[in-house]
């Protein structure tokens, strides 16, 4: 190995100044500015990064973000409980049924609705439908990031498969508006289990099949194996969630610390790695995709056949919610998501606030992580922290 | 780092013999349930925008349609359809999840092509589109999924057991937290506005009601009706037949509601809160004849306006077939007196036991402006059946009125009442009342024309009779009446097959073969009123003009072809209480402008 590995001369670089920064000097000739992204395929949405590189080495990094605001969190306000979900859902294109969860959630909080037990099966299949199809779009997505083009194609075919099915159960394919204030808007179709059984089956297949492709594959393994190492540290300086936290060996899973819906009743265990690097990072969301279609299937195989699947609610063209205030988290694919409600009594939130953990991973993670790696791995790091830009810029 | 890494991604290769899984065109089909494009039936659909409303992108307009067949501004129909603009639309679905009527739909069908934009904005329905007739595609999930309540929250009664031997009222009225659950069903369409004959603002005192802010409700109220505790009673409500949350469920009790306000407020603050402490008074004088709801209505308003009004009532107090038609348990004279106390405090001065005759009305007409008559329907129309001409034939009219003035009337053991009108029903159930109280026990039979399913009378009306114990027996027609010794022995009737024509006139047909004898020691006919108009004199009348039905032709501010009189109440419009109180305000306001006009 060592003989294609050159080292490179250090003295080019910035050096660390007193308070242990680099000093970057732009005058001196020796760095490039360069913008990846906004109009970037490699970059995982609408935001952009201003990098200072020396060499192929980066040495300063900046988050720009602010292409994609539209002010839904502003918009919700001006919306009737029952119109702000369909606003929420847009604040994370990917993995939208976790914005209806959680947004569904608070105003029932707030008014003190408590759902039927078949809305409850139903949403919690929904949010794991969910989480298959995003983790089929980022698994494969991650060998896309080194030029392994193929595994995104099969991925892409098996979302669409998981999509089909949404399309059937809810009535669309990306934005599914199937949860509402007081439950949900129907159930299950006639033979959609089987139909389900007959995708998940195709699934199997398809994470044996990119196991052999990526995970056992030298390139990548060159490409994603400790590089971007994220220290245990950081984990709660930087408000890590999700795949990412439980990679680095922190077991958190809001499922299983703040069992919601009817996860307590599910038989699953998250699993947890020591060391976070993009391999182990892409890793685990390949053991939870394994994990998201076991929790499918124990579903179906538990759920109730037949029963209310949404309770009475206030007349929705003037439901006035109290004076309260709520805060609602769920396990997204990216890791813990949450939804701040504040009510004021009228027919419209006074404010809602999303966090998701795109803001804190892409924002201030990505800066320091950034430093010291080279140009050609800024995709892979960012795709294995799975960034998702509007959710930053609600 | 193994040779096991270098081969096993090249498995992959394998996939180059299995066949492409990319779909061509045609477009595969949308699931059952995909939400599509939008289809309307416009013949069901009732355009009370509830899709408009709920639509977070304001994507849904309701607009006019006129010349397509299906679609017109009548009552219970806006006339208006909605337009949807896909260029907003994100096809959430939530308008065909509210829709009242479950008109409005979604079909599977989602590629659409057009080169001009403005193609995208559509009236389903209207706008004939090719997925019109698709099967498949997003409806209202569930018969029980509803975005608002669909039951009624049911009023307290006294029971039938309890209320069948006496006159007191027996709806209770709603509590704070029924009134407003009862209040938050409203949809807001405001289709019941459109259809009362007073146009009362009837979601914005719905609205008040929710939020507990009756002094807004009873201005709203008193902007068009000024008597509601009356109104809030005994109203025939067209409202709550047109109301679009009965579409589906139970249509809101519009009528009790309306009562619940006026019973919050006690007479006393009316003043204060409807701000007629100082009202300016002009010189201009109306005399009104006979103080039933369009005079009292008429002479409310008149006041405001600053005229100065005065009722002439025949008999001892004001009301006329508030008081003396209706019985009191439906409507307490305590009530009847709240309202009109109040009209009186604005002013308006009451002569009571004056009958106005030919010589009087001249009278009043050269010492007042103008001269408004509200006489009403209080002449009984007789079926002029053999045997009706007997003593013990009554009119329920006469008998109401006596009731009410505390005479003693007749109560046999066996009373037939001819007649399924509103009418009927109060004569049949004060008749159980007085029965009951005097023998223990019930024989009243109501029988009428009409089949069940057609007769006028309100349906609670009925309902509540034969609970009480009277026998309600529709779709006869009177015969004779057999008379014994000079007793009545009982009415002879025959099925009556049809009651109109094929023009729609009055010709009742009877199957002479089918027969029935109702016993009855004492016969009530309630089969109609007709006015009484002695008091205008043969000179008058030549110079008025009158319709085919007899009624007194009006121009729309209730004047007549004579301009110092005005015209109003059941005699133009109706019969019942609230076309009284609308055309009373409408008279009020062509009168001011006939006033003011005249200088």
């Amino acid at each position: 190995m060592s003989l294609f590995h050159i080292e490179s001369d250090r003295s080019k670089y910035p050096q660390p100044g007193d308070d242990g920064k680099l000093v970057v000097d732009l005058d001196s000739h020796k760095y490039v500015k360069l913008w990846q992204g906004p109009n970037h395929p490699g970059v995982t949405g609408n935001m952009a990064i201003e990098l200072t590189l020396a060499g192929d080495e980066i040495v300063q990094a900046k988050t720009h973000v602010g292409y994609l605001h539209r002010g839904f969190e502003k918009l919700i306000e001006r919306r009737l409980f029952l119109q702000g979900m369909q606003t929420s859902i847009r604040m994370c294109v990917a993995e939208p049924d976790t914005n209806e969860y959680v947004y569904c959630q608070c105003v029932e909080e707030l008014s003190g609705i408590e759902i039927p037990e078949m809305a409850k099966w139903i949403r919690t299949l929904v949010l794991e439908m969910s989480r298959l199809q995003s983790f089929l779009r980022v698994v494969p997505g991650q060998g896309g990031t080194t030029g392994l083009g193929i595994g995104v194609q099969w991925g892409m075919y098996m979302r669409e498969l998981i999509l089909d099915r949404f399309e059937e159960l809810t009535g669309g394919r990306i934005y599914h508006m199937y949860f509402t204030p007081g439950g949900v808007r129907g159930l299950l179709p006639q033979g959609f289990k089987k139909r389900m059984e007959e995708n998940l089956k195709e699934i199997d297949d398809f994470i044996i099949r990119i196991d052999d492709l990526m995970y056992s594959n030298a390139v990548f393994k060159k490409r994603t194996v400790d590089v971007a190492v994220i220290n245990p540290s950081w984990v709660d300086k930087y408000g890590i969630v999700g795949p990412v936290a439980r990679s680095a060996g922190f077991n958190r899973d809001v499922r299983k610390d703040y069992p919601y819906l009817i996860y307590d009743q599910l038989d699953f265990e998250p699993k947890v790695m020591n060391h976070s690097d993009i391999y182990n990072r892409s890793r685990i969301r390949w053991y939870e995709l394994q994990q998201s279609v076991d929790l499918i299937r124990q579903i179906m195989a538990r759920m109730p056949e037949n029963g209310d699947f949404k309770a009475p609610t206030p007349n929705v063209l003037h439901w006035e919610i109290p004076k309260g205030e709520a805060y609602v988290r769920a396990e997204s694919s990216r890791g813990e998501y949450g939804l701040y409600m504040v009510t004021d009594g009228s027919t419209k939130p006074r404010r809602v606030n999303l966090r998701g953990p795109s803001y804190t991973q892409a924002v201030c993670l990505l800066e320091d992580m950034l430093v010291g790696a080279n140009i050609a791995d800024v995709h892979s790091i960012m795709v294995s922290l799975q960034t998702c830009p509007p959710e930053i810029e609600r | 780092m193994s040779l096991k890494d270098i081969l096993l991604p090249f498995k992959a290769w394998a996939n180059v013999a299995k066949e492409p899984v990319s779909l061509k065109n045609p477009m595969r089909e949308g699931a059952p349930r995909y939400r599509g494009f939008h289809k309307n039936d416009i013949e069901t659909c009732i355009g009370c925008g509830t899709c408009e409303a709920i639509c977070e992108n304001e994507a849904i307009v309701m607009v006019p349609v006129e010349g397509v067949a299906g679609v017109e501004t009548k009552s219970g129909d806006s006339g208006l359809r909605p337009l949807i603009d896909y260029g907003r639309c994100c096809w959430c679905g939530l308008c065909v999840d509210i829709c009242t009527t479950q008109s409005l739909t979604m079909s599977n069908e989602h590629t659409w092509v057009v080169t001009d934009p403005e193609e995208l904005k559509f009236i389903p329905g209207v706008d004939k589109k090719t997925w019109d007739n698709n099967e498949l595609g997003w409806k209202k999930p569930a018969p029980n999924y509803h975005f608002y309540g669909q039951e009624r929250v049911s009023m307290g009664e006294l029971h039938a057991e309890e209320r069948g031997d006496s006159f007191i009222e027996f709806v209770k009225g709603y509590s704070k937290e029924q009134a407003q659950l009862e209040a938050d069903r409203c949809v807001e369409c405001g289709i019941c506005t459109a259809t009362c004959p007073a146009h009362m603002g009837i979601p914005e005192y719905i609205k008040a009601v929710r939020n507990n802010d009756m002094e807004e409700g009873l201005r709203v109220l008193y902007a068009t009706n000024p008597l509601p505790e009356i109104c809030g009673r005994i109203c025939t409500h067209k409202c709550e037949d047109v109301c679009s949350v009965g579409q589906q469920g139970e249509a809101l009790s519009i009528r009790w509601l309306k009562r619940y306000i006026a019973d919050q407020i006690p007479s006393e603050k009316y003043h204060e809160i409807l701000d007629t402490q100082n009202i300016y008074k002009g010189d201009k004088k109306i005399a009104l004849i006979g103080a039933g709801p369009a005079s009292l209505s008429a002479a409310y308003y008149l006041s405001l306006m600053g005229h100065n009004c005065t009722i002439y009532e025949k008999l001892e107090k004001a009301g006329g077939m508030m008081r003396y038609g209706i019985p009191s348990y439906r409507l307490p004279y305590d009530q009847i007196d709240k309202d009109i106390n109040y009209i009186e405090s604005l002013g308006v001065q009451f002569v009571y036991n004056t009958n106005v005759d030919a010589a009087k009305l001249m009278e009043l007409n050269k010492t007042h402006d103008v001269v408004y008559i509200g006489t009403g329907l209080h002449l009984g129309r007789s079926t002029g059946i053999p045997g009706s001409d007997h003593e013990h034939v009554f009119q329920s009219i006469d008998l109401l009125r006596k009731i009410t003035q505390g005479e003693e009337i007749m109560v046999p053991e066996k009373v037939v009442v001819i007649g399924g009108g509103n009418v009927a029903m109060d004569i049949t159930r004060s008749m159980v009342r007085l029965q009951k109280a005097k023998y223990g026990k019930v024989h009243v039979l109501a029988t009428s024309l009409e089949s069940e399913d057609i007769m006028p009378a309100d349906r609670e009306e009925v309902v509540e009779a034969r609970e009480e114990g009277a026998i309600i027996d529709p779709g006869w027609g009177p015969k004779s009446i057999e008379i014994v010794d000079e007793k009545i022995k009982g009415l002879h009737v025959y099925k009556c097959l049809s009651i109109f024509d094929e023009n729609r006139r009055f010709s009742p047909k009877f199957d002479t073969e089918d027969k029935k004898f109702f016993e009855a020691d004492m016969v009530i006919e309630s089969i109609g009123q007709g006015m009484d108009i002695s008091y205008l004199s043969e000179e008058l009348k030549s110079k008025l003009t009158f319709d085919p039905r007899g009624r007194l032709t009006v121009n729309k501010n209730f004047q007549s072809s004579l301009p110092w009189l005005f015209v109003g109440g059941d005699m133009v419009q109706g019969p019942d209480v609230i076309h009284g109180i609308a055309n009373g305000h409408k008279a009020a306001i062509g009168i001011d402008y006939y006033l003011n006009s005249k200088k």
